[in-house]
C-alpha cells in the first residue's frame, strides 16, 4: 500500500513539473520576455522530451540499448509530412491536422518498429545495438532515395528517379505538389507544431510510459530486464513484452518525429542521422537509465546549453564534450557516489529524528 | 575486367576497415567497452601526417611515425584520462563517455584545422601497376593498403599468441579478476592494447586518406561506424574475425556501390550484416557464450 502510493506521488511529481514549466514558458512568451532564439527551442526541447522518454522506456526499461532511435523519429517526420499534406483539403483545422499526422507518423513508425523488432529483438547486447544502428542508417539511406509528389489527390511515389509532372496534367490544371525530393528532403507548407501541441505530447507520452511501467506488463518488461531466464521460467513471454516496450517507444518517437518535421519549412534524412540517436541516449543516461523524470530534465537542459553556449560561439560544442565527461566522470566516480549516499543518510535519519522526536538519534 | 577492378578496390577498402576493426575489436576484447572514439583517433592521426608532410616537409614515412606516436600518445591519454575511472561503472556510462571523447576530438580538430576539408595528398608514391595493356589499373595504394594489412595481420597474431604481453593480454579479455591474481598488471595491459589500437588506427587514417583523399574533423566517423560493424561481422573480440569481417564489408560496399545502387550501398552493408546476425548471432567467427543461471 505504501509502495503504491509512493510511485503515485512520483508520477504526481512528474506531470506537475512538466504542467508547471508549460504554464510558465507560456507567461513569459505572453509576456514577451523570452528571445527569438529561445522560442524557436521550445518545440525542440518537446519534441527531444518525448524522444527521451520514449527512448528510456527501451534503455532503461526494457534494458536494451538501441542505437537507431532517430531512424524512428524520421519515419514519422516524413510520414508527418505528408499526412500533413494530403490532409490539407479535407481537414481545414490546423490543430486538428497535426494530430491526424502525428497519428500517422506513429502508426508507421509503429510498423517499422514491428519490421525491426522481429529480427533484432532475438539478439542481445551489443549485437543488439549494433543491429539498431544499422536500421538507423538503413532507414536515413532508403528516404534519402525517396520522392513523394502529391499530384491532385493521389500520392505518386518513386525510388531512386524523381518524380516528374506529366505535361498532360499541367494543362488540365491539376495541382503538383512535391513532398520529398530525395536527399534535398521534405517540403512542409504550413508550419502546424505549436508549443501547446508539444505540451499535449509530452503529456500523453508520458501517461503512455508510466502507466506502463506501473501496470503487469511493465512489472513484466522489468523482469525480463533483470534477469532474462528467471522471468522465462516463471512463464513470462519474453519475446512479446520486449517487443511492446520496443514498438510503443517506436510510435512516440514517430509522434515526435511527426512534431518535429511540421516545425520546420523544409527536413532532411540527415537531421535523423546516428548523431541524433547518439544525442537521445545522452539524455537518457545523463538524466539517469530508467528515471522518467531525469529523462525529461536532462533532455531540455541538455537542448539549451548549446543555445546558452552560443557567446562562446566556436568553442561551444567542445565544452559541451567536456561537460559530458565531466558529469559522466563526477557522477560514476565512487567518492562522489558515498557522498551523495551519506548525504541520503543524513536526510532519512534526519526525517526519521522528526518523526520520533524524542527518540535522540 | 571491370569486375577484377572492383575487386581489388573492395578488398583494398576492406583492408583498412579490417585494420580500423582490429583496433575495434582489442579494446572490446580486453576493456569490454565499445570505444566511440576510435573512428576520431584514425582523423586525428590523418591530420598529424598532413602536417607534417605540408607543412613540415617532411618525407612520407616521418609522417606516418609522426601520427602513429602521436595517436598512441593520444590513445593512451584518452583511455587514463577518460575510461580508466569509470571501469567499475555501468556499460552505458562508458558508452556516453567515449561519446564524449568522440565529439570532443572533432570540435577539437575543427578549433585546430578548421571545418573546411584538406585535399590530402597521397603518401604512396610506389607507381601502379598496368595488367592486360592496361585494361586493369592496381593503384600503388590499394597494394600498400593489402600489404600493410596483410603485416599488421600476422604481426599482431604473432603478438598475441608468442609474446609475454600478448598473453597477458589474452589473459585480461579471459577473466580480469584472475589475471590479476596471476601477477598481470592489468591496467599496464590495457594502456598497451589502447596504444596498439590507435597505432594502427593512425595507419589507418594515413591510408584512408591516400585513398579518399578529403580530410575534415568528420572523416572519420563513417569509417569509425563500419568498422564497427565489421568488428560485429566478424564476431567481436576476434582478431581474425576483425580481418575477414573488414575485408568482407569492403567487398559487399564496393560491389554493392557497383552493381546494385550507388544511393544505397550503405543500405546493403547494413542489411547484410542483419541478416549475418540472425543466422549467426555471434559474428562469423565469434564465440559462443553459454549463459548460466
Amino acid at each position: 500500500m505504501k509502495k503504491m502510493s509512493k510511485t503515485f506521488i512520483n508520477n504526481a511529481i512528474t506531470y506537475a513539473l512538466v504542467i508547471v514549466a508549460f504554464i510558465v514558458m507560456t507567461i513569459l512568451q505572453n509576456a514577451g520576455v523570452l528571445t527569438r532564439s529561445m522560442k524557436g527551442q521550445l518545440i525542440p526541447i518537446c519534441v527531444y522530451i518525448v524522444m527521451a522518454v520514449s527512448l528510456n522506456l527501451v534503455v532503461g526499461i526494457s534494458g536494451e540499448l538501441c542505437l537507431g532511435h532517430a531512424g524512428f523519429m524520421s519515419v514519422g517526420a516524413f510520414t508527418g509530412v505528408v499526412a500533413a499534406a494530403c490532409l490539407a483539403g479535407g481537414v481545414p483545422n490546423p490543430t486538428l491536422r497535426l494530430i491526424l499526422a502525428m497519428i500517422v507518423g506513429g502508426l508507421i513508425a509503429a510498423v517499422a518498429g514491428v519490421i525491426i523488432g522481429v529480427p533484432v529483438l532475438r539478439l542481445r547486447g551489443d549485437y543488439l545495438a549494433i543491429v539498431t544502428l544499422a536500421f538507423g542508417e538503413i532507414i536515413r539511406n532508403v528516404i534519402n532515395c525517396l520522392y513523394v509528389a502529391l499530384d491532385g489527390s493521389a500520392l505518386r511515389m518513386s525510388f531512386n528517379t524523381p518524380v516528374v509532372q506529366e505535361a498532360a496534367r499541367t494543362a488540365e490544371g491539376i495541382p503538383f505538389q512535391v513532398l520529398i525530393n530525395g536527399p534535398q528532403g521534405a517540403t512542409v507548407a504550413t508550419k502546424l507544431a505549436t508549443f501547446t501541441m508539444g505540451f499535449v505530447l509530452i503529456i500523453f507520452s508520458l501517461i503512455v510510459v508510466l502507466n506502463l511501467i506501473n501496470s503487469r506488463s511493465g512489472r513484466a518488461i522489468m523482469a525480463i530486464r533483470d534477469n532474462r531466464i528467471a522471468a522465462e521460467s516463471v512463464g513470462i513471454g519474453v519475446t512479446k513484452y520486449k517487443m511492446m516496450a520496443f514498438v510503443i517507444s517506436a510510435a512516440l518517437a514517430g509522434m515526435a518525429g511527426a512534431l518535429y518535421s511540421l516545425n520546420y519549412s523544409t527536413v532532411t534524412a540527415s537531421k535523423f542521422k546516428f548523431d541524433t540517436s547518439i544525442l537521445v541516449l545522452v539524455f537518457v543516461v545523463l538524466g539517469g537509465i530508467g528515471n522518467i523524470r531525469g529523462s525529461i530534465i536532462a533532455a531540455t537542459l541538455l537542448t539549451v546549453l548549446p543555445e546558452l553556449l552560443r557567446a562562446f560561439n566556436d568553442y561551444r560544442m567542445l565544452i559541451y564534450a567536456i561537460v559530458l565527461i565531466l558529469v559522466m566522470l563526477t557522477t560514476n566516480n565512487p567518492r562522489f557516489k558515498q557522498l551523495r549516499e551519506s548525504l541520503a543518510e543524513k536526510l532519512r535519519r534526519g526525517k526519521g529524528a522528526g518523526n520520533e522526536s524524542e527518540g535522540g538519534v | 575486367m571491370v569486375f577484377l577492378s572492383y575487386l581489388i578496390n573492395g578488398i583494398s577498402l576492406g583492408s583498412v576497415y579490417a585494420i580500423i576493426a582490429l583496433g575495434y575489436t582489442m579494446v572490446y576484447g580486453i576493456a569490454k567497452m565499445l570505444n566511440f572514439a576510435h573512428g576520431d583517433v584514425i582523423m586525428v592521426g590523418a591530420y598529424i601526417s598532413f602536417c607534417v608532410t605540408q607543412y613540415l616537409g617532411m618525407p612520407a614515412i616521418v609522417s606516418i611515425v609522426a601520427a602513429m606516436f602521436v595517436c598512441t600518445v593520444l590513445g593512451m591519454l584518452i583511455e587514463r584520462m577518460a575510461y580508466k575511472p569509470l571501469r567499475e561503472a555501468p556499460k552505458l556510462a562508458v558508452l556516453i563517455t567515449a561519446i564524449g571523447v568522440s565529439y570532443l576530438l572533432q570540435n577539437s580538430a575543427q578549433l585546430i584545422w578548421g571545418s573546411n576539408p584538406k585535399s590530402f595528398n597521397s603518401l604512396v608514391n610506389i607507381g601502379s601497376i598496368r595488367l592486360f595493356d592496361g585494361a586493369l589499373l592496381i593503384s600503388d595504394e590499394a597494394i600498400v593498403t593489402v600489404l600493410c594489412c596483410i603485416i599488421i595481420m600476422v604481426a599482431l597474431t604473432l603478438f598475441t599468441s608468442r609474446t609475454k604481453m600478448g598473453k597477458a593480454m589474452r589473459a585480461v579479455s579471459e577473466d580480469k579478476g584472475a589475471a590479476q591474481l596471476m601477477g598481470v598488471d592489468v591496467n599496464f595491459t590495457i594502456s598497451i592494447t589502447f596504444a596498439i589500437g590507435s597505432a594502427l588506427a593512425a595507419i589507418a587514417g594515413v591510408l584512408l586518406c591516400s585513398s579518399y583523399p578529403v580530410l575534415q574533423p568528420t572523416t572519420g566517423s563513417m569509417p569509425g561506424i563500419k568498422a564497427f560493424t565489421a568488428a560485429v561481422f566478424g564476431g567481436i573480440g576476434s582478431i581474425p574475425g576483425a580481418m575477414l569481417g573488414g575485408i568482407l564489408l569492403g567487398l559487399i560496399e564496393i560491389f554493392g556501390k557497383a552493381y546494385i545502387s550507388t544511393e544505397l550501398g550503405d543500405a546493403i552493408v547494413f542489411l547484410i550484416l542483419i541478416i549475418m546476425l540472425l543466422v549467426k548471432p555471434t559474428g562469423l567467427l565469434g564465440k559462443k557464450v553459454n549463459e548460466k543461471v
